[in-house]
């Protein structure tokens, strides 16, 4: 590493004002002085409507634990678009992300992705971790909500062979159900690990709103570390159940989206960032991250929903309505949440 | 067009105007080519170029991105290119090969790409690498500092005397309605040295060092610039002047050889860079504006300005990207941050708004309009009236005579006769 970079800073006299990365970007597309990028190199359909795409990471990236998610941007129509997917792929290992279509950019990953196609990334990060110690274990996933937990199976299951390890998976249907033969074939070869599939559109969904569900599937479920992922309804009811239970600290969520406020009343206003130079209207209800990407900012940004506060941007003066709560803050020099922040009256960010 | 000295006098444009202009209302005054417009006509013709605008950006996509990617790729292509060959090459053709190379590399640098780019032409694509507020180019001048002259002080006042500084950038008389200096009588003079040395020229400008002495920048602001430009231009001279003649020596190459080729390409880049833009505002058919022409200016009447203020130069597409699109300088001042490969489909709708209302849209090849500015230069070096004698007083070997004509100039008086 230090021959390379006194070599990169010798050569840096002669790319002035460049960065030799970006002369080296002209034979190894993965090399850049400013984006972390990475290469697919394997797309596999899973269902119709779902892709796993793995992809090789250039400098910069860690080796993600299982359970963790990264953000990852892709260039549609000339514009680069993020978002954050969970790894799939065993801990350390080269990362993939299992892709449901369901909105713009996840059915251009799901559907337009190609090997060697380039993706911009942020190093892995989340506290959606496997316990440090052996202890029994529940997954409760919903849809494409078993993608982190399928890293955690995937790197559990081979290194520890006194795994125990109950995963209950809910999808529409079978054929809509992610990783069906791999969970079959991993349950016939580790004695610890059970699966029980349920198909939605047959059974109905789990009732998480009572343990009655719960103590038919998984009798001795208090007894067990449970990680949940899957839609915000399932998470809420969960996340109370184990409160009345008593075991709020044997519960780990993951939440894919944050309940925004459907109603927001009053005005947005003007939007002035300061260091891009830019202004423009927004409205009450669009996040002034949106507001800032759309109109060209360089926006610092990571999970979109008001968890990892990569976004922070100082608010320079005028009110902004954290849009989860409905809350006012016109705090000159506060660091503002861009995503979940709109507009409630013209402000001014320093960005 | 007759004007007062007030007007005319350099100044402040500090405070910036919104970029929200009201789309109806009038101007105090209209330029005397757009004064046939009702202000109906002129609202109208706003809302005919906004739509122009807004087919290009609904337009612009993935075909673009991949353009601007490919001249990056091919600027710094020739750029590593024309090292190479100047470095380690042993013939005359290396040499002319490798210089030559360098010289287009810079020109797309600085062209076609780092102006674009610092004008927010490609933010749009939300790429951290080509963003107007990160890209820095191969140009002395620090982009941030430039941002400010050109794209704060330039577009918003284009050709208003008194407002846009790049009216003559301080050291040129280009327009009948700047009075004239003494000093001008050099005017052709300074514009032929600043031809080859562009970019310190501008480096020097983006100082401000007026607006300094005028007590309209502070010191501090000053001095910062300054650090900026220091800190770039070292970098760049170790590039150009020090390291690439000096790995020459390392296969037996001459210091001075590559040094040559260096100058050379930094020489043609400036020359080059030096005739586009001065055909941009120059050339005969470009109006000036006084400050009441924008005292309530619409945005349509700020349309009508950019469009009389500009001069576009005609050629063949590849002549066109030479020039970073600013021979599309009408387009570019009407749509400052619309990406520059789409100026030409943009020209002829343009034109064609221009002849409809009966606007003059001003272009010609490079000769011509290189022609045209260096005779203007040359013919404002003199005043307009009583050429010589004013000449002659305010140069007269005579102390007393030397101080009576130029008092009687600043008075706006007739010269005494000596």
């Amino acid at each position: 590493m230090g021959l390379k970079s006194a070599a990169l800073r010798a050569a840096s006299v002669f790319t002035h004002p460049a960065h030799p990365h970006d002369f080296l970007a002209l034979v190894n597309p993965l090399s850049s002085a400013r984006q972390l990028r990475g290469v697919v190199t394997a797309v596999r359909p899973e269902t119709p409507q779902s892709t796993t795409i793995a992809f090789r990471a250039g400098d910069g990236w860690s080796p993600h634990d299982a359970g963790q998610w990264a953000r990852i941007g892709v260039e549609i129509d000339g514009v680069r678009q993020w978002r954050s997917y969970s790894l799939s792929a065993p801990a350390g290992g080269d990362p993939e992300i299992t892709v449901t279509a369901c909105g713009k950019v996840s059915a251009h990953l799901a559907h337009e992705t190609r090997v060697g196609d380039i993706f911009f990334l942020a190093p892995p990060q989340g506290e959606f971790l496997l316990p440090t110690g052996p202890r029994p274990l529940l997954m409760l996933t919903g849809g494409s909500g078993i993608t982190p937990v399928m890293s955690m199976v995937r790197t559990l299951l081979p290194k520890r062979a006194d795994a125990d390890v109950v995963l209950i998976h809910s999808a529409h249907d079978r054929e809509s159900s992610l990783f069906g033969d791999e969970l079959a074939a991993l349950a016939t070869q580790h004695d610890g690990f059970h699966v029980v599939h349920r198909y939605t559109a047959d059974d109905g969904r789990i009732d998480f709103s009572t343990t009655h569900d719960i103590d038919a599937l998984c009798p001795d479920w208090r007894s067990r570390k449970t990680y949940v992922c899957g839609p915000s309804a399932m998470l809420d009811d969960a996340e109370k159940l184990w409160a009345d239970a008593n075991l709020p600290d044997s519960l780990t969520v993951e939440r894919f989206e944050t309940a925004k406020l459907a109603q927001v009343s009053g005005n947005g206003g003007t939007v002035i960032f300061e260091k891009s130079d830019r202004e423009v209207v927004a409205d009450a209800s669009t996040p002034l991250l949106e507001v800032g990407e759309d109109a060209g900012v360089l926006m610092p940004s990571g999970c979109r929903m008001g968890i990892c506060r990569t976004c922070l941007t100082p608010l320079l003066s005028g009110r902004v309505r954290d849009l989860r709560t409905g809350e006012i803050n016109e705090t000159e020099g506060d660091l503002i949440q861009t995503c979940i922040s709109a507009a409630a009256g013209n402000c001014h960010l320093d960005i | 067009m007759t004007l007062t000295t007030e007007a005319t006098e350099t100044t402040v444009a500090t405070k910036k105007r919104t970029g929200v202009l009201p789309t109806t209302g009038a101007p105090l005054a209209r330029p005397a080519a757009a004064a046939h417009l009702s202000d109906e006509q002129v609202h109208q013709l706003g809302a005919e170029l906004d739509a122009i605008r807004d087919e290009v950006i609904a337009q612009r996509g993935a075909s673009d991105a991949a353009y601007i990617r490919r001249v990056i790729k091919i600027a710094r292509g020739l750029d590593v290119g024309g090292r190479i060959a100047l470095v380690f090459s042993k013939t005359k053709f290396g040499w002319a090969a490798g210089t030559g190379a360098i010289a287009l590399s810079k020109v797309l640098e600085n062209m076609e790409i780092g102006h674009n780019v610092l004008h927010g032409q490609w933010d749009w694509m939300r790429d951290p690498d080509i963003h107007s507020t990160t890209w820095e180019w191969d140009f002395v001048a620090p982009a941030r500092g430039w941002q400010h002259t050109h794209n704060d002080i330039h577009h918003t006042w284009t050709n208003v005397l008194g407002k846009d500084r790049d009216v003559g950038y301080n050291i040129l008389r280009v327009s009948e309605d700047q009075p004239w200096k003494p000093r001008d009588v050099f005017n052709p003079v300074v514009n032929a040295f600043l031809a080859p040395l562009f970019e310190w020229g501008i480096a020097s400008y983006d100082l401000e060092w007026d607006m300094v002495a005028a007590g309209l920048k502070s010191k501090e602001d000053f001095n910062s610039d300054l650090a900026a430009l220091k800190k770039k231009a070292i970098r760049q001279v170790a590039k150009d002047y020090v390291a690439t003649p000096a790995a020459g020596i390392l296969v037996g190459n001459s210091f001075k050889r590559g040094l040559a080729g260096t100058v050379a390409a930094n020489m043609i880049r400036n020359v080059w860079a030096h005739a586009v833009i001065f055909c941009g505002h120059f050339p005969d058919g470009v109006d000036v504006f006084t400050e009441d022409m924008i005292d309530g200016e619409t945005r349509g009447d700020w349309y009508i300005r950019q469009m009389l203020g500009s001069a576009n130069l005609s050629g063949p597409k590849v002549f066109h990207i030479l020039t970073g699109n600013l021979s599309h300088q009408i387009e570019h001042h009407c749509f400052p941050d619309l990406p520059s490969n789409r100026y030409i489909e943009v020209a002829p709708k343009l034109r064609a708004v221009c002849r409809k209302y009966d606007l003059p849209y001003t272009t010609g090849p490079l000769p011509k309009q290189l022609f045209q500015t260096w005779k203007k230069i040359c013919q404002l070096a003199l005043p307009d009236e009583n050429k010589w004698e004013t000449v002659k007083a305010v140069y007269s070997p005579n102390k007393a005579t030397r101080r009576r004509a130029k008092a009687a100039l600043q008075a706006g008086r007739p010269i005494p006769s000596a």
